[in-house]
């Protein structure tokens, strides 16, 4: 019936893929505070670079890019990728973000992960965040003309959204 | 004179048609823009958005309990395992020490809901390809679950059976006694689903070698669950990322290399025999003891990120909280199954002809609520 499969493959740990990982893009933030992953903070302007490394890199090969979420901290807009390698079974998490609030842009991951088409899509449509070089940039679920972006902690719709 | 022979008229021509949001193949408010030459698929394009409620919004102003109560409306027909992903998340967060009686009964159910789930599809994916008498096998079998969900539960679908900290109630005292009748009933119909679909040289004429989809693409599209591992992707949460009772449990991951569309129907009939295997070494093991874990009326997370997956009947149903430290997330994210298994739809129809995009469709198994959200 099914094939057998080894589920215990040996998982690189968090320490051994910073240290990895530094090399190659000296100014990356990491932190395992508050975060059951680790998570790197990477300036837009190396996003690429690094995504195309953590994909390709045989040690690192994370192929899989299974959450993909936009985030309003306030401040910030930003976008969260959650990665995991389905042949190491190692999770990361990567964080971008940007302090335009008016004009947002990050390049698009989508040419890396196909998954990630999508999920760029929902993140435009509510969070209003822009992805340079995306194949078919507009809105999923709402509809072309809807003002504003739901998702962000200062949209004000004072019929559809009741505030306790 | 125009001696031009009057075939040359007749030119290849592409247009485009609707299919959906009232289409019956599309199970739901989906409304796919066809592009096509004749009858060949040029391009799919999904249009979203028709029930869109905005769940992830709600959240952020709802307690941890009221959002339990959202979710079984997002995939309906795994509403128990998505209420679990997210007390799992909860749970995790707050550090609680979940009795074991609550892991066994949730791992019970899930299994239960998840042969709820595949004999539901299998009898529509049947009708889909216009074998009518699989919808009344299918249901007639799904009812006898959702009997056991009515006593135990308090409801036959949107169950709400989960809270943070444990179930909402004990189990039902006929729980035990039922499920085993229907294990025993079940296994003398699902060889009957084999003799019926299975092994039928027409429907298999309908099934093999159409939308296929190769082990490299289901990953890096994020296919999960049966889409996945019928292209040989082992992508089963229950083993990798193992929760509640799994690991106390012996079963298979059904994989499949060929990634066709009958390789994803032959998945979901094997994983329900696996379902029913997974039931019986628990149903008479369910340790005795408390069915929760007391919690603060008021829950509040600690400021932090917290991440749980889950494995749904459609695939891995992903919860990702950021918590300020309050009462309420500060941005709550739902990845699900049916979102990625759509996107990929286009890749695997083009080239194919409208009646193989309804077939494969069918096999991508896919709920509008769960992708709209």
């Amino acid at each position: 019936m099914g094939l057998t499969k080894d589920y215990n493959t040996k998982i690189m740990t968090n320490e051994a893929l910073q240290n990895l990982i530094s090399l190659w893009i000296p100014e990356l933030e990491f932190t395992e505070e508050k975060s059951q992953f680790l998570n790197i903070t990477v300036p837009p302007e190396q996003l690429i670079p690094l995504m195309t490394q953590l994909k390709s890199n045989s040690e690192t090969n994370f192929d899989y890019l299974f959450c993909l979420s936009g985030v309003d901290w306030g401040k910030e807009l930003g976008v969260v990728y959650h990665l995991e390698s389905t042949t190491h079974r190692h999770q990361l998490v990567v964080k971008v973000k940007t302090e335009d609030r008016e004009n947002p842009t990050f390049d698009t991951v989508c040419k890396i992960w196909y998954t990630a088409e999508f999920h760029e899509r929902e993140v435009f449509d509510f969070f209003g965040i822009q992805f340079t070089n995306h194949p078919n940039l507009k809105r999923l679920f709402m509809t072309e003309e809807w003002d504003g972006f739901p998702l962000r902690k200062d949209y004000v719709d004072e019929i559809n959204m009741i505030i306790k | 004179m125009d001696t031009t022979p009057i075939i040359n008229n007749f030119k290849s021509e592409e247009y485009q048609i609707n299919m959906g949001p009232q289409h019956p193949a599309t199970h739901g408010v989906l409304r796919l823009l066809l592009t096509i030459d004749g009858e060949i698929i040029k391009k799919v394009e999904p249009d979203l958005g028709y029930i869109h409620r905005s769940i992830e919004k709600m959240c952020e102003r709802d307690s941890y309990q009221q959002i339990v109560h959202l979710t079984d409306r997002m995939d309906y027909l795994s509403s128990h395992i998505n209420n679990e992903a997210v007390c799992l998340t909860v749970e995790n967060a707050l550090e609680l020490e979940i009795p074991e009686r609550v892991k066994v009964i949730r791992t019970i159910i899930a299994e239960l809901t998840r042969i709820a789930s595949h004999t539901l599809w299998w009898g529509v994916m049947g009708m889909d390809v216009g074998a009518l008498t699989t919808y009344f096998y299918g249901f007639r079998d799904r009812e006898m679950i959702n009997d056991i969900f009515e006593e135990t539960c308090g409801a036959r679908l949107t169950m709400n059976y989960n809270i943070p900290g444990g179930l909402m109630f004990d189990i039902h005292p006929n729980f035990v006694k039922r499920t085993k009748e229907f294990i025993a009933h079940f296994k003398t119909k699902l060889p009957e689903y084999d003799l019926l679909l299975s092994n039928n040289i027409i429907f298999r004429k309908r099934m093999e070698g159409i939308g296929i989809l190769t082990k490299e693409d289901a990953i890096s599209f994020g296919a999960s669950g049966p889409v996945g591992r019928a292209s040989g992707y082992s992508c089963d949460v229950r083993k990798h990322h193992s929760y509640s009772a799994y690991d106390k449990v012996k079963f298979n991951e059904v994989l499949k290399t060929e990634g066709d569309t009958y390789s994803r129907y032959q998945v979901r009939v094997l994983e329900m025999w696996e379902s029913l295997s997974i039931i019986e070494q628990l149903i008479d093991n369910i340790p005795e003891g408390d069915f929760f874990a007391k919690t603060n009326a008021v829950i509040k997370l600690p400021e932090g990120e917290y991440y749980q997956k889950v494995e749904t009947a459609r695939g891995e149903l992903g919860v990702y909280i950021v918590s300020t430290g309050t009462k309420n997330p500060y941005r709550m994210k739902f990845r699900s199954p049916g979102f990625s298994n759509l996107s990929l739809l286009n890749h695997i129809a083009v080239g194919g002809k409208i009646g193989d995009l309804v077939a494969t469709m069918a096999t991508l198994d896919l709920v509008i609520p769960d992708i709209d959200r």
